[in-house]
C-alpha cells in the first residue's frame, strides 16, 4: 500500500515538471531570454514570481523553458539507451553463449565510461552541446538496459510456454518478439524511469560545468552555475532551480520505485 | 577460486586494453591539428612541420599509439602540447588531491549510510524508518554541486566557519588541510550516503528474515546485537557491490565538486585541459580514470568472490 504512494507521488511531480514545459511551449510570464537592466535582481512577489537574475531575467519562465530542456534531454538520452540498450540484452540472453559474453562484456567496458567523462570528451572532440550531452548520457545508460534486459530474457527463456514454443518449432525470433519483449517491458519501463532520474542529474552537472547546453537556451543546470558568483547576495538564484532538479529528479524516482511494484508486486514485502 | 580470480585478471588486462584503444582513436580522429593549437593561426607551414615532427605526429597512428601506451605504463604521459611541461609528474600530483576527496566522501557515506540504513531497516514498520527512508529519497534528488553549493553558503559565507574553497597539502599544515576537506567530502558523501543507505536498507531487510536471524532472536539476542554478529556479513556483499559502483561514481562525482571548491584535482586539470584544448593531457586524464573505475570494479568483484563462498564455484 505504502508503495502506492510512491506511485502516485511520482506521477503527481512528473506531472508537474511535463505540465510546466508544456505550458511553457504556449505562455511564460515574461520573455526568458529577455534581458533588461532595469529591473536586475528583483526579489521573488509582484510581477516577478520567483524575481529575476543578474541581467534582468524572469526566473520564472527561464525555469519554464528550462523544465522543457531538461525533458527533451532525458528523453532522448534514455530512448538511446532503451533503443540500443534492450535489444542487446534480449539478443545476450537468447543468442549463442559467446555471443552474451561479449556484447555483456562490451557492456562492462562502456561501464568504465561514466556519462560525464564520455560528454566531455564529445565536447572536446565536437563542441559541447545539449546533442553531444544527450549522447553521452544515452551511451553511458546502455549497459544498465543489457544488464536487466539481459537478467530478464534469461528467465522469461525458461518457462514452459517458451520451452512449449520452441518444441512447436518457432523460431527463437518469433519468441523474443512474442514472449520475451513483452515480459520484460515492465522492467525496462522501471528502468527508464530510474535512467530519467539519472540524466536529469548528469545533464544538470554537465550544463553546471558548461559541457551542456549553451546559452541562451535556458537548463537548470547552466542557471546554477549563473548563480554562483552572486550566492551571497542572491542565494534564491540557486535554490530555485536547484529545487526544480531535485522535483524532477525525486519524480522520476518515486515513479520507477511505484511502478517496480506494480510490475513486479513479490518485491513489495521486501522493500 | 584462483582459476577464478585469474580469469578476472585477464578479463582487467583485456579491458585496459580495449579502452585505452577507444580513448586513444576517440581523440585521433579529432578534426584540427594539436601544432595548429599549440602554435596559433599565424604560425608558418615550416615552424608547423617542425613542430608536428618535435610531438610524433607525422608518424602513422599505430605507432603514435605504441609509443604513447609504451610511455604511459612507464608512468611518462608524454609532454603537453600546450604548456610543454611533462604531464605525468602533474597528473600523479592531481590525482593525489581526487583520491584524498573521493576517499574522505567515500567515508562520509558510509559513516551516514550504515547506522540510517540499518534503522530503517529493524525499524521499517515505524515511522522513524519510514521518515528516514524519505530522508534518503529527498537525499539522492539533490545533485552533489548543489549541495556544495548550499553547505558553501551557510559554513563559509554565513558562519565563516570553513574555507568556501582552495586546497592546502597535508604535509604543509594538516589542521588547514582537514578544514578545506571537510566541505568538499560532505558535499560528495551526502548525497552518495542517500544512495548508499536505501541500499543498506534492502540489504539488512533480506538479512533479517533469514532463518539464522530467527533462530539467534529465539536464543534470546535483541535485533541489534542478532544482526551485528550475524546478518552484517551477509548483507556486506550486495552492499560491497553499490559501493564499488559509486566508487566509480564519486571519482567522475569528484569533477564537478573541484570545480564548485576550486580544488586543484585531476577534475580541474581535465576541464583546463579541454578549454585549453590540450589533448595529450585530456587523453591521459581520461585514461588514468577510465583505468581506475575498471580496477576498482575488478577489486569488488574479486572480493565478493572472497566474501561469498557460494560465489566462488560459478
Amino acid at each position: 500500500m505504502r508503495r502506492n504512494v510512491s506511485l502516485w507521488a511520482g506521477i503527481v511531480l512528473v506531472g508537474l515538471v511535463v505540465g510546466v514545459a508544456l505550458v511553457s511551449f504556449a505562455w511564460t510570464p515574461h520573455d526568458p531570454l529577455l534581458v533588461d537592466a532595469s529591473v536586475r535582481l528583483l526579489g521573488p512577489g509582484g510581477e516577478y514570481v520567483f524575481g529575476t537574475d543578474k541581467l534582468g531575467r524572469d526566473l520564472a519562465s527561464q525555469l519554464m523553458v528550462g523544465a522543457r530542456t531538461t525533458l527533451y534531454v532525458g528523453v532522448v538520452a534514455v530512448g538511446i539507451a532503451a533503443l540500443i540498450g534492450t535489444p542487446l540484452g534480449v539478443l545476450a540472453g537468447m543468442g549463442a553463449n559467446w555471443l552474451g559474453e561479449l556484447i555483456m562484456r562490451t557492456s562492462d567496458l562502456v561501464l568504465a565510461f561514466p556519462a560525464l567523462l564520455l560528454a566531455i570528451m564529445l565536447g572536446a572532440v565536437y563542441g559541447a552541446s545539449t546533442l553531444t550531452a544527450m549522447i553521452a548520457i544515452g551511451i553511458a545508460t546502455v549497459p544498465s538496459f543489457a544488464r536487466i534486459a539481459r537478467a530478464g530474457t534469461l528467465q522469461v527463456v525458461s518457462t514452459e510456454y517458451v520451452l512449449a514454443a520452441r518444441a512447436g518449432g518457432r523460431s527463437r525470433w518469433w519468441i523474443a518478439v512474442r514472449h520475451v519483449l513483452p515480459n520484460i517491458s515492465g522492467i525496462v519501463v522501471v528502468q527508464s524511469s530510474v535512467s530519467f532520474a539519472i540524466a536529469v542529474l548528469a545533464e544538470a552537472a554537465l550544463s553546471f560545468l558548461g559541457f551542456g547546453t549553451a546559452p541562451p537556451t535556458p537548463s537548470w543546470g547552466r542557471m546554477l552555475q549563473e548563480s554562483q558568483e552572486l550566492l551571497a547576495v542572491e542565494p534564491r538564484l540557486a535554490l530555485i532551480p536547484g529545487a526544480a532538479i531535485a522535483i524532477a529528479v525525486l519524480g522520476f524516482n518515486l515513479l520507477g520505485d511505484g511502478l517496480r511494484d506494480r510490475f513486479d508486486p513479490r518485491l513489495e514485502v521486501r522493500r | 577460486m584462483a582459476l577464478a580470480l585469474g580469469r578476472k585478471v585477464l578479463v582487467l588486462v583485456a579491458s585496459v586494453f580495449v579502452a585505452s584503444l577507444v580513448v586513444f582513436a576517440f581523440l585521433a580522429v579529432l578534426p584540427g591539428d594539436p601544432a595548429q593549437v599549440a602554435l596559433g593561426l599565424n604560425a608558418t607551414p615550416e615552424l608547423l612541420a617542425r613542430t608536428r615532427a618535435e610531438f610524433g605526429l607525422d608518424r602513422p597512428l599505430v605507432t603514435q599509439y605504441l609509443d604513447w601506451m609504451g610511455g604511459v605504463l612507464t608512468g611518462d604521459f608524454g609532454t603537453s602540447y600546450v604548456t610543454r611541461e611533462a604531464i605525468g609528474p602533474q597528473l600523479l600530483d592531481r590525482l593525489g588531491v581526487t583520491l584524498w576527496l573521493v576517499g574522505a566522501g567515500m567515508l562520509v557515506a558510509l559513516l551516514i549510510a550504515m547506522p540510517l540504513g540499518t534503522i530503517a531497516a529493524v525499524r521499517h514498520r515505524k515511522p522513524s524508518g519510514a521518515a528516514v527512508s524519505a530522508l534518503s529519497q529527498l537525499g539522492v534528488a539533490v545533485p552533489a554541486f548543489l549541495a556544495g553549493i548550499i553547505l558553501v553558503q551557510i559554513f563559509a559565507v554565513r558562519l565563516g566557519w570553513l574555507p568556501s574553497g582552495g586546497w592546502t597539502p597535508p604535509v604543509r599544515d594538516p589542521v588547514e588541510w582537514l578544514r578545506g576537506l571537510i566541505l568538499p567530502a560532505l558535499s560528495l558523501g551526502l548525497v552518495q550516503g542517500a544512495v548508499l543507505t536505501r541500499y543498506v536498507r534492502t540489504a539488512v531487510l533480506d538479512v533479517q528474515s533469514e532463518d539464522y536471524i530467527r533462530t539467534a532472536r529465539s536464543k534470546g539476542l535483541r535485533p541489534y546485537p542478532a544482526l551485528v554478529r550475524h546478518g552484517l556479513r551477509n548483507a556486506a556483499v550486495p552492499v560491497l557491490t553499490v559501493l564499488g559502483l559509486q566508487l566509480a561514481t564519486l571519482l567522475v562525482g569528484a569533477v564537478v565538486i573541484e570545480r564548485v571548491f576550486v580544488l586543484p584535482g585531476l577534475g580541474s586539470m581535465l576541464l583546463d585541459a579541454v578549454a585549453a584544448r590540450d589533448l595529450l593531457t585530456v587523453q591521459g586524464i581520461v585514461l588514468v580514470l577510465v583505468v581506475a573505475v575498471l580496477i576498482v570494479n575488478f577489486v569488488v568483484d574479486a572480493l565478493y568472490t572472497v566474501l561469498d563462498p557460494r560465489l566462488r564455484r560459478s
